[in-house]
């Protein structure tokens, strides 16, 4: 069998061949070349099917780091392999698409198809790997794929500021969910998601449990856009629509809804886990689809109608997660349904959205806009493209005989079950669930009317728009053609779907739940005239009402002001940090280097200083210590009175020539420390360096007073001391302290291993003999750099010629 | 003997400190000379001070004080011979340049 492994870096390593290619057949329209990948990809995947749906898994595993238990480990099972299939699937219909899309002669399709599979195969790792690791790697490539197709037209402002936006949302949630999987690992020890599952019971009321779970929901919730993060999405629509069709609509926003479903088993059943996803989910569902109505941009609509329709599969999850609570029961089967009509409807989702934004991509390709306001009468002009946007809308709005229909139905059945639930103190709240679902409902047929009747009916006028309206290409047709078929299929055999796809997919979520009875529920359009049916009539009723009254109430947006928006918030926000750090950069970087100083001095006072301090490692132990005699005492008095007198020397001369004196003073000590060598050099240096002294003052002014004040001066006094007092407690914890032996008795031979008798010159010239050339080194570098600093100057506006 | 001059090494620091934090630009070049002279016989007295004979192999003594921080500070010394000297240049050509030995004042030139 061909490893897994291997389909998940065909499309990554394409990308790389992709822009060769280009440069090697000019001719060629690269999308061809491309489409071949998710093709292979797919029908790869779709062999699989028969293993999976047979309640198989498949599993295997590349050692990468092992000390760090990083394995490149594949988990293959109904779940990751629905996802695979909308991978490859939509990917192959979308690059297709692309083909009569984007032209060859004025984009740059090599960059296009290089970041568009190197998507493809970042969200096949994300879905099939079992390594919490490898998992956040994907996870943060596809946001960095995401990022450079939003920004693919990058000339355009708008692009680059939807890019951005995206990529700090979603990476951000990224970072928080690596701490979340982090906790995981700290808890389990493991680093696979599957070993997690396993070990969910002895993990639960750990501390660091909830935290966790709410670090991981926030991952999710920024790549699902989900309240309040779902205002990066709508920017994203700057892509090509290609890319909103595939990444912005069928498969990386729903990364999110898959990271909540494969964690599912190990945080369901708990609290905080049901009320953030349910909770969160229902109010983006609401929202985003009444946000939705007021746009004017049709892909700005897509995208509220895309957070809105992740908002209702994340509700779903949450409210199916209310079956872990407690345990496996007959009795808690029936919340498990919620789970089985957030896959059934993350499938359906994928075709009717897909094909809705390929259509509106046709739109705007054909007629040059997008906006409704200068829409409308296209039904004679492109009744194809219209045929398919009815479909797509219509099955959106949750109508037959289109799939939407049945998820939809089972939507209202999961929030009305959610109503009579007996924990999380439902039976307080639980009512808020299917009023807010159908409201949310309501708005949701309203813009899917829109969309249909805004653009293909009203009256034409042709006045308004950019280019002559005219049907599509067929090669352009095809892919929405190909996903409004599966639109009806699915609605007349939702059950071969279900058997094949979802029973396996509901046994990787809810593995407890395994053979039970009425786990996999019989999907049927007719359920009788119960009360999702009258809920979905409701729906219409109202939602044709509004419709043609839109003009009477859309004064409610008003109150809901642009400037009040949390997309201003954002913006504030991205700002506000800005300024405030460079503000915090302009008031440390002073540029003077005295405040540079302080910083470092008192950064290592704090950090060694602590760490002796704290370490206990001061050791005063004088017993070894040397007799004192008198010259040597004279001499550290004299040092003692010179270096102090520096400090209050009135003239820079006097202040040079004590520093003279404590020169040569080190000289004497060298003598009477048996170092006639350092003695003789440090007389030799210590005059040279006077005479320089000396001769530089000969060019500058005399020094000026320091500042006296108190303020400035008891700093300088603190931090000195502070200096002095560390540089003696660590020299007499040194020599206190014998950790080792020194290893200066190696060089005692040095006449047999050197042949030298003077122990110094042997180490200088043999021993460390490379010590010493390079010393040499810097001396001769110190030396050209004095003479370049005396000699040469710049011509006059030399400097500035070079920097035209 | 050494616990006094780590002592008087102490001192050599603060004023070498005291003095880099100055304003002017020639304390500063003195405070890291001053700094130099506090390493040179800190290094020194971590080897152990007067514990044997000059280190010359020859036939009367049998111990040697410590050669390797010797031949430490011998490199440390013409190092900081460069430095200083190279910051002496530095200082020299500033003012020629700028015209003030003020760091509160050095504010870069005008074509920068």
């Amino acid at each position: 069998m061909i490893s897994i492994h291997a389909f998940i870096l065909i499309p990554i390593l394409t990308a790389f061949l992709i822009p060769f290619i280009g440069k090697q057949f000019p001719k060629w329209h690269l999308g061809w070349v491309t489409l071949a990948v998710p093709i292979l990809l797919f029908s790869f995947f779709v062999s699989k099917i028969p293993v999976i749906s047979a309640n198989r898994t498949i599993t295997g595993s590349i050692p990468w780091i092992r000390a760090l238990d990083l394995h490149f480990a594949v988990y293959l099972d109904g779940l990751s392999l629905i996802f695979t299939l909308l991978i490859a699937g939509v990917g192959s219909l979308v690059v297709l698409y692309s083909i009569f899309y984007l032209s060859k002669e004025k984009e740059s399709l090599s960059h296009f198809y290089a970041y568009l599979l190197l998507f493809m195969g970042a969200m096949l790792g994300v879905v099939l790997s079992d390594n919490l690791m490898v998992l956040y790697l994907f996870w943060e490539l596809t946001s960095i794929s995401s990022f450079l197709l939003i920004a693919f037209w990058f000339h355009r402002k708008k692009s680059r500021y939807g890019a951005q936006k995206s990529f700090l949302i979603t990476v951000g949630g990224g970072i928080a969910m690596l701490v979340g999987f982090i906790m995981l690992q700290v808890m389990t020890a493991t680093n696979s998601v599957q070993e997690i599952i396993a070990m969910r019971d002895s993990i639960q009321d750990h501390e660091l449990f909830v935290p966790a779970l709410v670090l991981i929901l926030l991952g999710a919730f920024t790549k699902s856009a989900q309240f309040p993060f779902h205002i990066w999405l709508p920017d994203a629509m700057e892509a090509p629509t290609p890319v909103s069709a595939y990444l912005h609509s069928a498969t990386m926003v729903k990364a999110g809804l898959f990271l909540v479903a494969r964690f599912t088993p190990v945080f369901g059943g708990e609290a905080t886990w049901f009320w953030l996803v349910s909770g969160v989910g229902i109010f983006t569902m609401f929202w985003g689809s009444f946000t939705a109505v007021r746009q004017n941009d049709l892909k700005a609509l897509l995208a509220y109608s895309t957070i809105s329709q992740l908002g209702l599969m994340m509700s779903l999850f949450g409210l199916g997660s209310a079956a872990l609570q407690g345990g496996a029961s007959i009795d808690s089967i029936i919340y498990t349904q919620a789970i089985f009509a957030a896959l059934f409807h993350l499938v359906n989702h994928a075709t009717f959205k897909g094909a809705l934004f390929m259509v509106v991509g046709i739109v705007d390709h054909g007629v040059g806009t997008r906006d409704v306001r200068k829409l409308g009468g296209l039904l004679s002009l492109m009744p194809i493209t219209f045929t398919l946007s009815v479909i797509g809308s219509f099955s959106m709005a949750g109508l037959p005989p289109f799939n939407g229909f049945l998820s939809k139905e089972m939507f209202f059945t999961a929030v009305l079950n959610a109503h009579e639930m007996s924990m999380f103190s439902m039976d307080t709240w639980g009512l808020l669930f299917p009023v807010i679902a159908w409201i949310g409902s309501i708005f949701t047929f309203i813009y899917s009317m829109f969309i249909v009747f805004r653009t293909f009916l009203r009256p034409y006028r042709r006045e308004r728009l950019e280019k002559d309206p005219h049907e599509a290409s067929i090669g352009m047709l095809l892919s929405p053609i190909i996903l409004c078929t599966f639109v009806i299929l699915l609605f007349f055999f939702p059950n071969l779907l279900s058997k094949y796809l979802l029973a396996p997919a509901m046994n990787g979520i809810l593995p407890t739940y395994q053979n039970m009875e009425g786990f996999i529920p019989k999907i049927s359009a007719w359920h009788g005239f119960n009360l999702e049916l009258l809920m979905t009539a409701g729906v219409v009723i109202l939602g044709i009402i509004l419709m043609n009254t839109y003009r009477f109430w859309n004064v409610i947006y008003d109150l809901f002001p642009e400037k009040r928006s949390l997309d201003r918030g954002y913006q504030w926000l991205l700002a506000a940090s800005e300024s405030g750090s460079k503000k915090a950069t302009d008031h440390y970087m002073t540029g003077f280097l005295p405040n540079y100083l302080y910083y470092i001095f008192g950064f290592l006072l704090l950090t060694v200083g602590g760490t002796l301090f704290l370490s206990g490692s001061i050791v005063f132990d004088p017993s070894n210590d040397a007799p004192v005699s008198l010259y040597e005492a004279i001499f550290v008095g004299i040092m003692g009175i010179t270096a102090v007198g520096i400090l209050f020397a009135k003239s820079r001369m006097t202040a040079t020539l004590l520093n003279g004196v404590l020169g040569y003073s080190i000289a004497v000590f060298f003598v009477l420390f048996k170092a006639p060598d350092l003695a003789l050099t440090q007389l030799v240096v210590e005059t040279v360096t006077t005479v320089l002294f000396l001769l530089c003052f000969y060019h500058l002014p005399e020094w000026s007073k320091e500042d006296r004040s108190w303020k400035v001066r008891f700093p300088k006094i603190i931090l000195s001391i502070g200096m002095g007092a560390l540089t003696v407690l660590i020299a007499l914890s040194v020599q206190g302290n014998n950790l080792f032996e020194s290893i200066s008795s190696y060089f005692e031979d040095s006449y047999e291993l050197a042949g030298g008798r003077n122990i110094v010159n042997t180490i200088l010239g043999d021993f460390r003999a490379f010590d010493t050339m390079l010393e040499v080194v810097v001396l001769f570098i110190a030396g050209i750099g004095v003479y370049t600093l005396v000699k040469l100057k710049a011509p006059q506006g030399g400097d500035k010629i070079e920097r035209k | 003997m050494e616990t006094v001059i780590t002592l008087l090494v102490g001192l050599l620091v603060s004023v070498a400190t005291y003095l880099l934090l100055s304003k002017n630009v020639i304390r500063v070049v003195l405070g890291s000379a001053i700094l130099s002279h506090a390493i040179h016989l800190l290094l020194i007295t971590m080897g152990g001070l007067k514990k044997g004979g000059v280190p010359i192999l020859g036939d009367k003594v049998e111990t040697y004080v410590d050669a390797l921080p010797q031949a430490l500070i011998l490199t440390a010394i013409v190092i900081s011979f460069a430095v200083t000297s190279f910051f002496l240049a530095l200082m020299y050509r500033t003012y020629q340049s700028i015209g003030t030995d003020n760091l509160h004042e050095m504010r870069g030139t005008n074509d920068e």
